[in-house]
């Protein structure tokens, strides 16, 4: 297999980076980990004139914290998101799902910027962000601007992203040390991509009552997908065995996974029921652990 | 000639009539620069253009690990980066693992005497999946952490219990050293 015939282009910073893609626009295709671009150029399911590799522009990489947000820059690794401290303590949901993006040497290469722009329905970090109602930040030469998720994501590959913008940076909210969180997934093999994935988070007052409840679930639709009746439902209720296994499955119906041959739709449906379930109990035991009632 | 140059926004006419670029890089030592076409895959390039055929390919979209080679001491796919995109990298395959005089390194000793490959297509990658897995890990890893290691390379002979054995040895035997 051979990818087509491309002009490539390997802008030093971003500047050069949004000017190619106002002069290239449609024909252009960005490129930074290319752990999801080149197999789909190597089978030719894409074929654009002009590759811009992001990967010389020291702008867009790095993670920082702003405020109450954590910001990572576009063009960081997933490996370094993995090995980051700061991730670790401000982040600890994004912690527990990057383990689960592919395997160490897509990490190694793969990168923030470029899973969020692929919105593959199951990867975790979409999920992860919807959860967390983080936000996008898109660049293009006239303008900057931010994003939600739920604005961004719009189908399975597809997002609101025009030919001329890129994905400057991804901006995820810090929970608050009190919260519990939990990310779960199966997948058919390690490594494999999510056959579904849930997200939780998971607050209690000091009477141990869910005070807030964030929660996505991932690769059962084809954007990540908010049961906001769930969270709802959650919050002011005591965080027992059998409200979360009801709140599991309240929104059972709202789901419309697509079956292959790694999984039927109904499993993925029912999966999906379980998963949420272990999530929202790991992640209620951990908010519960500093309360003492 | 080169018409293109890292940092500058190149003259994309004069690409697209030429369409090479050039690469510096070192692999296995060995510093080189050669003109490329910007869509040649890592992978044909050290096979075909340096004639570096250890590194195999089996899928050619990242699925089966096969072609894992070292970029700047980091386990990559081969197949999924293009040549062009290890400019100024260091580059390491299978080649480098073996002494001059051809005596096996700790890992490709432990795999003979484990019988840890059959075929031996898969090998390279495993090989250098755990080599850099070893660089980075002292510990005697877990079970646990040694299937984690080589959650990304698919074998289809040896039903992995061997290769595992052969990881095991090689980190006793490094450590007794
Ligand atoms: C074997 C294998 C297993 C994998 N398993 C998983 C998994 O379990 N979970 C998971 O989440 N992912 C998985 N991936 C995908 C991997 O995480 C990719 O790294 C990721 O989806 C894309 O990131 P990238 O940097 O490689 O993007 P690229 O491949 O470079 O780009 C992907 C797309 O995004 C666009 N793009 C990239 N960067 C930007 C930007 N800054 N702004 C705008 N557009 C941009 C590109 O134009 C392209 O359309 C797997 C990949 C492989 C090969
Ligand atoms: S040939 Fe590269 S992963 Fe299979
Ligand atoms: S030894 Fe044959 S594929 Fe692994």
């Amino acid at each position: 297999m051979k990818p087509p015939k491309f002009s490539y282009h390997r802008p030093g910073n971003y500047a050069e980076a949004l000017d190619l893609l106002d002069q290239y626009g449609e024909d252009a295709k960005i490129m930074s980990g290319g752990q999801s671009l080149i197999p789909i150029l190597n089978m030719r399911l894409s074929t654009p004139k002009h590759i811009i590799d992001l990967s010389r522009i020291d702008d867009l990489k790095g993670i920082r914290q702003e405020g109450n947000m954590i910001v990572i820059g576009g063009m960081t690794r997933h490996v370094e998101v993995e090995n980051s401290d700061l991730i670790k303590k401000k982040c600890p949901l994004l912690f527990e799902a990057i383990r689960w993006v592919g395997h160490t040497q897509i990490r190694n290469r793969g990168t923030v910027g470029g899973s969020i722009a692929h919105a593959d329905p199951s990867a975790e970090l979409p999920c992860v962000l919807t959860a967390l109602r983080g936000e996008i930040v898109i660049v293009s030469k006239e303008e900057e601007i931010t994003v939600s998720p739920e604005e961004f994501f719009l189908s399975f590959l597809l997002t609101s992203l025009e030919p001329d913008q890129l994905i400057k940076e991804v901006r995820f909210p810090i929970i608050h040390e009190s919260c519990g969180y939990a990310f779960e997934e199966v997948a058919r093999r390690h490594g494999d991509f999510a056959l579904v994935e849930a997200a939780a988070v998971i607050d209690v007052d000091e009477t141990g009552r869910i005070s807030e409840a964030l929660i996505a679930l991932g690769g059962a639709n084809a954007v990540p997908f908010i049961p906001e009746e769930v969270e709802r439902f959650l919050i002011g209720k005591k965080p027992d065995e059998t409200i979360l296994k009801e709140a599991a499955v309240m929104q059972l119906d709202d789901l419309d996974p697509e079956g292959d041959i790694h999984g039927s739709g109904e499993y993925r449906r029912h999966l999906s029921g379980i998963l949420l379930e272990k999530a929202l109990c790991r992640a209620a035991d951990r908010a519960m652990e500093g309360v003492e009632i | 000639m080169s018409v293109f140059s890292i940092g500058m926004n190149v003259n994309a006419d004069r690409i697209e009539q030429q369409n090479v670029v050039s690469v510096a890089l070192n692999v296995n030592g060995e510093k080189m620069e050669r003109q490329i076409e910007p869509r040649l895959l890592l992978s044909d390039f050290l096979r075909d253009d340096l004639g570096l055929t250890g590194t195999h390919v089996g899928c050619e979209h990242g699925v089966c690990g096969a072609c894992t080679i070292l970029v700047n001491g980091e386990s990559v796919r081969s197949c999924l980066m293009l040549a062009v995109q290890a400019d100024g990298c260091e580059i390491k395959t299978v080649e480098s693992l073996s002494s001059k005089d051809g005596s096996l390194n700790t890992i490709q000793q432990a795999f003979a005497n484990n019988h840890a490959l059959q075929c031996g297509f898969c090998t390279p990658g495993f090989l250098m999946s755990i080599e850099s897995y070893m660089k980075n890990n002292s510990k005697q890893p877990s079970d646990e952490e040694i299937k984690e290691c080589i959650s990304g390379n698919l074998c289809r002979c040896t039903g992995y219990s061997n290769i595992i054995s052969a990881i095991k040895e090689a980190y006793s035997s490094k450590n007794s050293q």
